[in-house]
């Protein structure tokens, strides 16, 4: 891979006779796009190839061919580790010439590839990771937070759960940094709108298997609602345990994806509470792109980790055009710059804006899961419960602590 | 030269070529990842090819080097230098402590006493608040070399990591060609022999466990400055398991095997990336077939048909 | 409510049956492991794939065969334990001379590709499969709802590893293999097909392994990382059994069980770590463990 790329560009270079000779593409303008995903970890089917897809998607979708602009999708499996998340991004900034890394994966992996994408002065649009520090105190001028973070599922979450009768909690906590801010954050939420938590369990993690102790004790304390401060094989455990269980209250996933779900199967996750920024039935637009998106990859319903990418490479081509090619190649910030100013557009979030600390601002929607019985066929699973409107789904800027932010 | 043999002495400068040479050719941040993985191979060989204990939690050292200069470097501004010697120190303390707790046994019990006291530390650094917990520690700055040399260049930091590299890798092979070298190699051959002989065997063994720990808490701190980051993957068990795969594949009990092992998983490692899940396997595959059909591993293929020690 | 030790003892009743339905899974997964320590003196760190495998074939009974969980019980042991015995004539036997450390080097890559491919072909996110309609439902035990697919569990380990036991402490053919243990020539000598014996047992040990996988199918995540995160902590039980002793494991199975379970109670962040703070004890204390004979 080094030698080739190295070669071919040191021949290129001193050979500029054969460069001239009618090689036609050398004229054309080449934009990189890197996906930056887990593509075989626990993450891959929230993630991974259909994200890959949808951002190839959004490439043909943006008409950027006709422009003349020709766009390489490449892709990379970060193993949801920071040190190979960032080895490949300054790999991919260095020597393969990319100049905007989208998706990003876990959070640890985000904060690493936000700063070597400030470093380099590159593009990062990220969909993956939930951490909301990312436009808080590791906020920087070159990385703009996609899709989603933990302020919004909390808000949307908490709060409307609440407003919607769940208003005794019950958190049952991953221990670690990420179920800490989860539960922290629902937690405020609730006290916030008039509810109270009853309760909080930390389960080890990584490595618990078995949560029925900890639900036994969320069923003993009588809340109406058990929040799911975990994600992934943790959530998916919960829930298939408290089905086992016969556990009457109502499951809040604090962060699950409609891969989840489905995973699980509607017998287990039916009655489950959940927020997800997307949904493929929402609307004629998110049903065009998915119908789209089910040519390129059927058999599988995007969630909002894998629809964000197709937003952020759709305004990413669509600030090229406005730009030139040329321009956004050669400085990062102005991208983000240029990006903040101008209102995005897409089929999967609709009309948005873009604030000053980096916070893409679409709403939030809280979902129930259908039971068996109401689902009508394969992947028709969610029914709408509530909306937080884009501007105050996220944290409020001031309260971020973003350097960016003039105070 | 140094207690090199004719075909170590090759072997050694051969290797100095392509430090000094390569990055002209290869990526040099690829490099570096290669010489600390090499030194951290290199001290775990150390332990198992010297004096015959296979530690199977190694992995606990090095990401604690790695955390601790992490932490020293970005949050008390220490100099590169200073935090990498943190890294080791703390390193080999940690080792002082593991080491005295798991010499009492040998052979497989050492290895399972090992994994679980690397597997404590794993859980402890998730639950620490100063390894930042599933994010790590980010933004590590390379910082200046004496308070003067500015490392943030590739190419500086470059050299500073093959200085490191081949100090420790020369510090190694004078331990193990000395008088302490000759001890080691009767215990590991015969202990109840060298008790008898009088040698507190004991105190031998954890001598160089210290030692194995210190250096590879040393390759973890320069890992760390070199990507800016510390995190639990550098402290959690696949680590181990990597490790031992280098010097399996490189030749266990060699002393340019862990550097031909590391060299060899880590572009394995970088070829294969954007196959995922396929890493996994071909690590898995390498190691039944090193096990299987090439128990020397490369340099131990390669001494033993030339008939030399490498 | 009655509080014992500050916690209601609805719930600390609680805590220690489910604490026992833990340790019945590490009960049967360590003595799988003792069995082929004790025999074959393999660490066999391929024993979490295995697990996971037999929930895996469980659910591939399920999906492409229409063979449900009570016929699973019995066909997966065995199609795992065929699989354990061809791993054992390929690969293993040839280890036999050498140092310990080869063996679980060896099993430690076969770990690594089974649960690669398994990765590979069927994604991280797990696998549905439902308790049989047989056990479902929970008994109201007045101090706690028992869910009765995990007493089921209890029961059917702690019947498996009473048998086994009984097999391998009563029956000639156990004292065959204990004696071979011991002293393989010997016995050999004495017309005994030593190395079969030595085949079978591994492949005992695999499908035993199989067998809590098929357990665990309905209430974990059938996914490709469930042995991993199994197998540490199984060694520390064997560990602190010692290393080849069928009852220390199915003791020390059900008892660390037991103490997680507690653990998770009164310090619930300490639940992962205490079994291995056990474990450091023991080995200081005695070093071949609580039941263990000096190998």
């Amino acid at each position: 891979m080094n030698l080739s790329r190295r070669a071919l560009l040191g021949t290129v270079a001193a050979l500029p006779a054969v460069a001239a000779a009618g090689h036609a593409r050398a004229q054309r303008p080449t934009l990189r796009i890197g996906v930056l995903t887990d593509m075989s970890g626990p993450y891959k089917d929230i993630g991974g190839p259909l994200a890959v897809d949808a951002v190839r998607l959004a490439v043909a979708d943006s008409g950027i061919a006709d422009a003349g602009v020709n766009v390489e999708v490449l892709f990379a499996d970060h193993q949801n580790k920071a040190d190979i998340g960032s080895n490949i991004a300054r790999q991919w900034y260095d020597r393969d010439g990319v100049d905007m890394i989208t998706e990003g994966g876990s959070s640890a992996v985000a904060l690493a590839v936000a700063g070597v994408s400030k470093d380099k002065n590159k593009t990062y649009l990220t969909s993956g990771p939930a951490t909301s520090d990312l436009t808080g105190k590791a906020c920087n001028a070159n990385t703009i937070h996609w899709t989603y973070d933990t302020y919004m599922l909390a808000k949307s979450t908490g709060d409307a759960m609440v407003k919607a009768g769940g208003d005794s909690w019950f958190f049952i906590t991953a221990d670690y940094a990420f179920g800490h801010a989860l539960s922290r954050d629902v937690g405020n939420f609730v006290t916030g709108a008039g509810g109270k938590v009853v309760g909080n369990v930390r389960t080890p993690f990584p490595g618990t298997t078995d949560f029925s102790s900890f639900l036994l004790q969320a069923q003993s304390s009588g809340a109406k609602v058990i929040g799911l401060a975990n994600a992934g094989t943790d959530t998916a455990n919960c829930i298939k345990q408290a089905k086992e269980f016969g556990i009457k209250s109502t499951l809040a996933g604090l962060l699950v994806f409609i891969s989840d779900v489905h995973a699980l199967g509607l017998q287990v996750a039916g009655g489950l509470a959940l927020t997800e920024s997307f949904y493929w039935d929402l609307n004629d637009r998110t049903r065009g792109f998915s119908e789209r998106l089910w040519k390129r990859a059927p058999g599988v319903r995007a969630g909002m980790v894998q629809a964000g990418p197709y937003s952020a490479a759709f305004n990413y081509l669509r600030a090229a055009r406005q730009m030139g090619p040329a321009e956004i190649r050669k400085d990062g910030a102005a991208v983000i710059a240029h990006l903040k100013k101008t209102p995005a557009d897409d089929d999967v979030f609709g009309p948005s804006t873009i604030r000053e600390d980096g916070r893409k601002l679409h709403p939030a929607y809280l979902f129930q899961v259908k039971t068996q019985a109401e689902s009508k066929g394969p992947w028709d699973y969610y029914k709408l419960i509530g909306t937080t409107p884009g501007p105050d789904a996220f944290r409020p800027m001031k309260d971020g602590g973003c350097p960016l932010v003039q105070a | 030269m140094m207690g090199f043999s004719r075909a170590q002495t090759v072997a050694f400068w051969l290797m100095v070529a392509a430090i000094l040479i390569a990055p002209a050719i290869l990526y040099p941040v690829f490099l570096m990842k290669v010489m600390c993985f090499a030194l951290f191979a290199c001290a775990f060989n150390l332990l198992i090819g010297y004096v015959g204990l296979g530690s199977f939690g190694h992995a606990a050292f090095f990401g604690m080097g790695a955390y601790i200069t992490a932490y020293t470097a970005k949050a008390w501004g220490w100099t590169p230098e200073l935090a990498i010697l943190a890294g080791g120190a703390v390193g080999g303390l940690l080792g002082l402590l593991f080491g005295w707790l798991a010499i009492r046994r040998q052979g497989i019990y050492f290895a399972m006493i090992t994994l679980a006291l690397a597997q404590m530390s794993y859980f402890l650094c998730t639950q620490w608040d100063f390894t930042g917990g599933e994010d790590g520690i980010q933004g590590v700055p390379r910082g200046a070399l004496f308070g003067v040399i500015s490392l943030r260049s590739d190419l500086a930091m470059y050299a500073v990591v093959a200085v490191v590299f081949l100090a420790c890798f020369l510090l190694i092979h004078r331990i193990v060609h000395s008088p302490f070298g000759q001890v080691l190699k009767a215990i590991r051959e015969n202990e109840p022999r060298a008790i008898s002989l009088g040698y507190r065997t004991d105190d031998y063994k954890l001598m160089v466990f210290v030692l194995s720990a210190a250096i590879a808490g040393i390759a973890g701190g320069m890992k760390s400055l070199v990507f800016g980051i510390a995190t639990l993957t550098d402290v959690n068990f696949p680590m181990s398991g990597e490790v031992i795969l280098m010097a399996l594949v490189g030749g266990m009990g060699t002393i340019f095997g862990p550097v031909v092992g590391a060299a060899v998983v880590i572009t394995m490692q970088n070829y294969l990336a954007p196959f995922g899940a396929w890493v996994t396997v071909t690590q898995g595959v390498i190691f039944i077939l090193c096990v299987m059909a090439f128990r020397r591993g490369v340099i131990g293929e390669i001494a033993a048909r030339r008939r030399v020690a490498l | 409510m009655m509080m014992i030790l500050g916690i209601p003892a609805p719930l600390l009743f609680g805590q220690l049956l489910l604490g026992v339905v833990n340790g019945a899974f590490y009960a049967l997964m360590s003595l799988g492991l003792a069995i082929i320590f004790g025999m074959l003196n393999i660490v066999n760190f391929a024993h979490g794939a295995v697990f996971m495998l037999g929930a895996f074939t469980a659910w591939g009974l399920l999906n492409y065969a229409g063979i449900g969980y009570w016929w699973a019980l019995l066909l997966a042991p065995l199609i795992v334990g065929a699989f354990g015995v061809v791993l054992e004539q390929v690969f293993i036997s040839k280890l036999y001379k050498l140092d310990h450390l080869y063996g679980l080097l060896l099993t430690f890559g076969l770990a690594l590709v089974i649960e690669g491919l398994v990765r590979n072909f069927y994604g991280s996110s797990g696998l549905p499969y439902r308790i049989p309609s047989e056990l479902q439902g929970a008994q109201n035990l007045g101090f706690m709802m028992m869910p009765n697919y995990r007493g089921w569990v209890v029961v059917a380990a702690l019947v498996m590893c009473v048998a086994t036991w009984l097999v391998i402490e009563k029956t000639s053919i156990g004292a065959k293999l204990r004696a071979a243990t011991e002293n393989a020539p010997l016995v050999q000598s004495f017309g005994i097909n030593v190395p079969l014996m030595i085949t079978l047992t591994y492949g005992a040990g695999v499908a035993l392994a199989a067998f809590a996988g098929v357990l665990a199918a309905p209430i974990y995540s059938v996914n490709p990382n469930m042995g991993a995160n199994f197998i540490i902590v199984v060694f520390a039980v064997v560990v602190i059994g010692g290393m080849g002793s069928i009852l220390g494991s199915i003791v020390t199975g059900f008892g660390l069980g037991i103490v997680e379970g507690l653990t998770r109670v009164f310090y619930p962040e300490g639940s992962a770590t205490v079994i291995f703070v056990v474990m450091v004890i023991v080995l200081l204390a005695r070093p071949a463990g609580l039941f263990g004979r000096a190998h």
